[in-house]
């Protein structure tokens, strides 16, 4: 059985910039891809989908972005060509085509099988990704027979779907960008809200996430906020990678998209929607303009303020049956798929319990979660800090095992 | 906000309400709530519902004493108006566990509550109720809740009270999204 020091799962963004930093500190391992480098950006994304965060954020430890265009959004094809040079300058070790079937602790340590044969390490780092696989909710089911269910991971572009009105279910950066697609090629969008996070493409003339990055709001650390629970459950912010474009729901629905509250449910192939969009415009608007001014307070002066988001009387339900819905998109969210995770460390949920990515079992550790150690661990701009800082521990965990080791042979 | 001399007190256990939210992750049955009414028909439309006991904590709880409440209709319903209208009592309950909200999410934030009222507006069609008009729904067509607040915090925190309660309240879920309802006869 091959052994290694450590086994990283999966080569995405997080997984490469883990590779980097311990081979900076020259510990050996191996980084297991069921398929090739970056490969959710090579199968999983729209065709029109582009970065959220602007080029010159695209930040990876001992990589950053040197093209002509530090103020525009990558492409999917162009982030999966950046992560096979970054793997490829990092010399990762990358194992392709390897997908992993299990992992188990053992003797001090994990194994760790795959299709490709079985590993022995004795520390592993669960980097497979947040968004493995969509989220749809229970109340799918219920859709009559006949409409065409998509997610946004099986979505490529409208030529998927049949004519007709869609009824896009999420109002995070999926569904705002879905929506904003559709009805622009043409199809009546409805389009379901609930809790969401409203953002301006730009504030105050440059890209939000400049200010965000600028004045430290990104940088929040995990150990601060004071209710981390809620602060991991923030949907994605309501962005489209395009420069100087905010795609909120006021634009959504002056371009004429029709907003809806929450899909509550579905009864005899009735879709209910909730009352409680008014509210959740509100707190919408109000963290914004939270936001804003804690932005204003570090830059100084106050900017510019945006319109409330106008919610007009909306109907609560909606007949699937009717006709006037062909396509549902079920823009509801993602989740990681650790279906191979036999290690004691997920609460009743099925969710890794850690502590900044250190979880309970020593030498197990996860990255590439929402606000796993700071606000932006969620952002590709986010893996350098976490990467860092995990590999700070795992290295302290690895002398500790060494020195155990020295004192019971001396 | 403001910082007073004198501690925050709306007169909420905000430390126990959190300290049974920290307490679930290792015991979430205790979580498992169920509450309860019955309700006795008097005489026309005037009925008397009591509330004594419900579960919840893992264990049979009891109100420290029996809540009674009468409902019936008004007199130009040709009825004797010994109480609210069950659709009067809807709403004293949305009032009620809103502005629940309101104090409990503003002692968390440190802001000391001077006033509060909430005025609550339902608006009705009969056509429903009557069954006059299959078009129309027997219930509310709409329900407006108007805070007058007056506390320790700027205009937009207060704002953000409200919405915040909101967002936390069993009334006001019950009340926007649909619930199953069963009714049986034994």
């Amino acid at each position: 059985m091959p052994s290694t020091t450590t086994v990283i799962v999966g080569a995405g963004h997080c997984g490469l910039a883990m590779s980097h930093c311990l081979a900076a500190r020259s510990i050996d391992h191996v980084v297991l891809e069921r398929a090739e480098v970056a490969n959710s950006w090579r199968t999983q994304r729209w065709d029109s989908l582009r970065l959220l965060s602007p080029n010159w954020m695209t930040r990876l430890p001992g990589y950053r972005y040197r093209g002509d265009d530090p103020d525009g959004y990558l492409s999917a094809p162009e982030v999966a060509a950046m992560l096979g040079d970054y793997a490829d300058t990092s010399a990762a070790p990358v194992l392709t085509s390897t997908t992993v079937t299990s992992v188990r602790a053992a003797g001090g340590g994990y194994v760790v099988r795959t299709d490709q044969g079985t590993w022995r390490a004795r520390t592993v780092v669960l980097a497979s990704g947040a968004a493995a696989v969509p989220a749809v909710p229970a109340l799918a089911r219920l859709v009559p027979a006949g409409l065409t269910c998509l997610t946004p991971v099986g979505y490529r572009n409208p030529g998927d779907l049949p004519g007709g009105g869609v009824l896009v279910v999420g109002a995070s950066a999926s569904g705002i960008q879905l929506a904003d697609e559709l009805h622009r090629c043409g199809h009546p969008v409805t389009l379901a809200v609930g809790e969401h996070v409203r953002m301006p493409r730009t504030y105050r003339g440059r890209d939000i996430l400049w200010w965000l990055d600028a004045s430290g709001v990104l940088d929040q650390r995990y150990d601060e906020v004071d209710d981390l629970v809620r602060a991991r459950k923030v949907p994605s912010m309501q962005l489209v990678g395009s420069p100087g474009r905010t795609v909120d729901l006021n634009a959504l629905s002056s371009a004429g998209v029709r907003l809806v509250g929450r899909l509550a449910g579905i009864a005899d192939g009735v879709a209910q929607f909730s009352g409680s969009l008014p509210n959740v415009c509100a707190l919408a608007d109000l963290k914004l303009g939270r936001l804003l001014n804690t932005v204003d307070a570090w830059a100084g002066a106050a900017g510019e303020r945006f319109a409330p988001t106008a919610v007009h009387s909306t109907p609560l339900g909606l007949d699937l049956r009717s006709g006037e819905i062909s396509t549902i998109v079920w823009a509801t969210g993602y989740r990681p798929d650790l279906s191979w995770l036999h290690v004691p460390v997920l609460e009743r949920k099925g969710r890794v319990v850690h502590d900044g990515g250190v979880t309970a079992c020593p030498g197990l550790y996860l990255i590439g979660m929402p606000f796993l150690r700071r606000r932006k661990s969620s952002l590709i701009d986010g893996a350098a800090d976490d990467a860092a800082e995990l590999t700070t521990h795992l290295a302290g965990y690895l002398d500790a095992l060494a020195g155990r080791r020295e004192r019971s042979a001396s | 906000m403001t910082t007073t001399e004198t501690p925050v007190d709306n007169g909420v256990n905000v430390e126990a309400l959190l300290g049974v939210r920290d307490a679930l992750p290792g015991t979430p049955e205790i979580a498992k709530f169920q509450w309860r009414s019955t309700v006795s028909w008097v005489n026309g439309t005037h009925s008397r519902s009591d509330v004594e006991t419900f579960y919840g904590f893992g264990d049979e709880q009891q109100h420290h004493t029996t809540f009674s409440y009468d409902i019936d209709h008004p007199l130009q319903f040709a009825a004797q108006d010994k109480g609210a209208t069950p659709v009067e009592v809807v709403l004293a309950a949305l009032g009620g566990c809103l502005t629940a909200g309101v104090a409990a999410v503003a002692q968390q934030r440190s802001i000391q509550l001077r006033s509060v009222r909430a005025t609550l507006a339902a608006e009705m069609d009969l056509h429903g109720i009557l069954g006059a008009d299959p078009d129309v729904r027997n219930g509310f067509s709409g329900v407006t809740v108007s805070y007058q607040i007056d506390a320790d915090a700027t205009a937009e925190e207060i704002q953000a009270l409200v919405a915040q309660s909101q967002k936390r309240s069993a009334v006001y879920d019950i009340i926007t999204n649909p619930t199953n309802v069963t009714v049986e006869v034994h």
